[in-house]
């Protein structure tokens, strides 16, 4: 059925609700459906205990959700923005991401904390903002980063079922897109890379927004002659970095995308996990895409330019292919 | 539920005298790492946790040790996590400051000052929407209290009505700087007064007051109210952590220190009170020296964790399911 990425993860949170009481969904407005109507619909369906609305307090909502899910319960945490889980990072990093080791492995905290970052849509530098890279450095954490409508549904309903805090990372540029999605959803699970196209000359590792660029980049490519693989890793931690070394094997040269600042971007962590482990395969550098080293631009001349698409991609790609 | 000045005044002795043996233990460098110790404080952890069931989750700060005795933590494994052994509570992976004991009810101690209040608010919650008539407790010194986790977690208790009760010790000093430097409210239970929340202040060195204001609590968070904050006025006899020379402040006269000792308080008026023989307060402070004494010995006998430990518990695997592989991040 066609869907949007929007509608799948609403649908995915109630398929979970349904399926376990022990499911809850607290977040600002979230009874109101949150600013884009991803939670509508759940309160009239599973009530005011279990849809929660919360006060601007996104550092008790996350330690909130901490406890609870000692506890015993699953929450899902709705952050408006990315750009606002600084006010959540005690609960969520020295808290949630170190209870089941620190205890000893007595705890353990089933939370999904659900977000959405990107530029794109002239909200400036506080609401635009891809952090993604700074939860990939805390152990303990997961983090999942779909660009697909199904596997947004199928990676919630994983994050969700999961015995750790899962950070569920969207884009607000994708949620509108209209997708054909299954009708019976499957989970996708947690750490598993998905091939969007097949290739042979190159390998494009693109996450979240910059997926449908890659696929631009690489049907501009084809008409070329050149035979881009495109991969979405769908989970950044944790990775599977298999599905990404054997690819460049095969094809012997490596772009990364994404729309995260380059410098210290989680492309970086995969251009050196490459290198390492397929150095003698590799026929020239890895490539990285990545936004320039500033804060996201109000006016919409400058955020366009400032956000990566399918140009850089195939810039980058062709310098790959030299 | 009566005051059970026996109890109390055991599990008062037993963190007593942990504590003075661990700040021995420190010296000898036989404990590990950043201690903050509560002596001086014992009365309200014992008066408090003595009333709780072990399925009522409490939290704690980094001021944690007396907190997780009261609620019924083994010493030994108490020592052995302080000691850094695989014996130990959470198998030497916490510490002092992350002490958890979650077959009794202890869900845990935090090193960041007022991070544990909304996660007491989350196991009230919890309780409430899985139907259990369980009451959270999170205690926290006044120096949390300047922290915006307190008033978030404040705010959001009593707008959902939870079953939580916030115990405040408020020993004067957050860290080294006394309370006046920090704020202009000098009262804990003031700072909350445009909430709404049922509150009281008690002298936090007298247990039966303190036993008194926190059974009306519970009594009423257990009937389905809530939430409340109790704050209870007391004196931390050592630094802010060991090691600390305390130059900020004066040492406390002997003369006054008897008077304001909770364990020597609750002796005198046991005895003039005739609750129990004066012989058999001394055999209580003998008996518990002697079950420290016993956990530092047993303690001592673990060996340290595997080198890998760590590893292996970043994350947690889903039941019935052998350990995943470590997460290559």
């Amino acid at each position: 059925m066609k869907t949007t990425y929007l509608k799948a993860l609403g649908e995915a949170m109630a398929r979970a609700m349904r399926a376990d009481p022990d499911v809850l969904v607290l977040g600002e407005d979230v009874a109101e459906g949150g600013p884009y109507g991803t939670t509508t619909g759940l309160v009239e369906e599973f009530g005011a205990e279990r849809v929660r609305n919360t006060p601007i307090s996104e550092g008790a909502i996350c330690g909130v959700a901490v406890g609870a899910a000692q506890s015993g319960l699953r929450p899902v945490i709705e952050v408006m923005f990315i750009d606002f889980v600084t006010l959540a990072l005690d609960q969520l990093v020295n808290q949630a991401a170190k209870a089941h080791a620190m205890s000893g492995g007595q705890l353990t905290v089933p939370l999904v904390l659900r977000t959405q970052g990107g530029a794109g849509r002239r909200w400036a530098a506080q609401h635009s903002q891809s952090l993604e890279s700074w939860l990939t450095h805390i152990p303990g954490l997961k983090v999942v980063m779909p660009s697909r409508a199904a596997d947004a549904a199928g990676l919630l309903a994983s994050a969700i079922a999961d015995p750790n805090p899962v950070v569920f990372v969207e884009n607000k540029t994708l949620y509108f897109k209209s997708e054909e999605v299954p009708d019976d959803v499957e989970p996708v699970p947690i750490g598993s890379a998905a091939v969007l196209r097949a290739g042979r000359d190159l390998t494009i590792v693109a996450l979240s927004r910059l997926v449908d660029e890659s696929l631009a980049a690489a049907e501009r490519l084809a008409g070329e002659g050149i035979e881009a693989e495109v991969i979405d890793p769908r989970t950044l931690v944790p990775l599977e970095l298999n599905a990404i070394v054997e690819s460049v094997k095969r094809t012997n040269r490596l772009v990364v995308a994404h729309e995260a600042v380059e410098h210290g971007g989680f492309g970086a962590e995969i251009a050196a996990s490459v290198q390492r482990a397929a150095f003698d395969w590799l026929d020239a550098p890895v490539e990285r895409v990545g936004a320039p080293f500033s804060p996201v631009p109000f006016s919409p001349p400058l955020e366009d330019a400032y956000v990566p698409g399918a140009d850089e991609v195939y810039a980058a790609a062709r310098a790959v292919l030299r | 539920m009566a005051f059970d000045a026996r109890a109390v005044l055991r599990t008062m002795w037993r963190i007593r005298h942990f504590e003075e043996r661990v700040g021995q233990l420190k010296r000898a460098d036989e404990v590990h790492g950043l201690l903050h110790l509560s002596v001086g404080q014992e009365g309200v952890a014992a008066a408090v946790c003595s009333q709780l069931r072990d399925d009522d989750p409490v939290y704690s700060g980094h001021r944690a040790h007396g907190h997780a005795i009261a609620k019924g933590a083994p010493l030994d494994r108490v020592m052995a996590e302080l000691m850094g052994r695989d014996a130990g509570l959470c198998r030497g992976l916490g510490g002092s400051m992350h002490l958890v004991d979650l077959s009794r009810g202890f869900m845990g101690a935090t090193g960041v000052v007022g991070g544990n209040i909304p996660m007491a608010l989350g196991s009230a919650l919890a309780a409430r929407l899985r139907g259990g008539d369980q009451v959270a407790v999170v205690f926290f010194g006044d120096g949390a209290v300047q922290a915006g986790h307190f008033h978030e977690s404040v705010n959001l208790a009593t707008l959902w009505g939870l079953p939580v009760i916030l115990v405040c010790e408020n020993n004067g000093f957050a860290e080294f700087t006394p309370r006046s430097a920090h704020t202009n409210v000098e009262r804990v239970s003031d700072v909350v007064a445009p909430y709404g929340l049922t509150r009281d202040t008690v002298d936090g060195n007298d247990v039966e007051a303190v036993w008194e204001a926190f059974g009306g609590f519970l009594d009423a968070a257990r009937g389905g109210a809530g939430p409340m904050l109790l704050e209870c006025l007391t004196y931390r006899l050592r630094g802010h952590y060991e090691g600390d020379p305390a130059k900020y402040r004066e040492a406390i006269a002997k003369a006054d220190w008897q008077e304001k000792d909770p364990i020597l308080r609750l002796q005198r008026r046991g005895a003039a009170g005739g609750w129990f023989a004066e012989e058999e307060a001394i055999a209580i402070g003998r008996e518990t020296a002697d079950e420290v004494e016993e956990a530092v010995r047993a303690a001592r006998e673990s060996p340290f964790p595997p080198a890998g430990l760590a590893a292996e518990l970043t994350y947690a695997s889903p039941p019935g399911r052998s350990p995943e592989e470590p997460v290559r991040a």
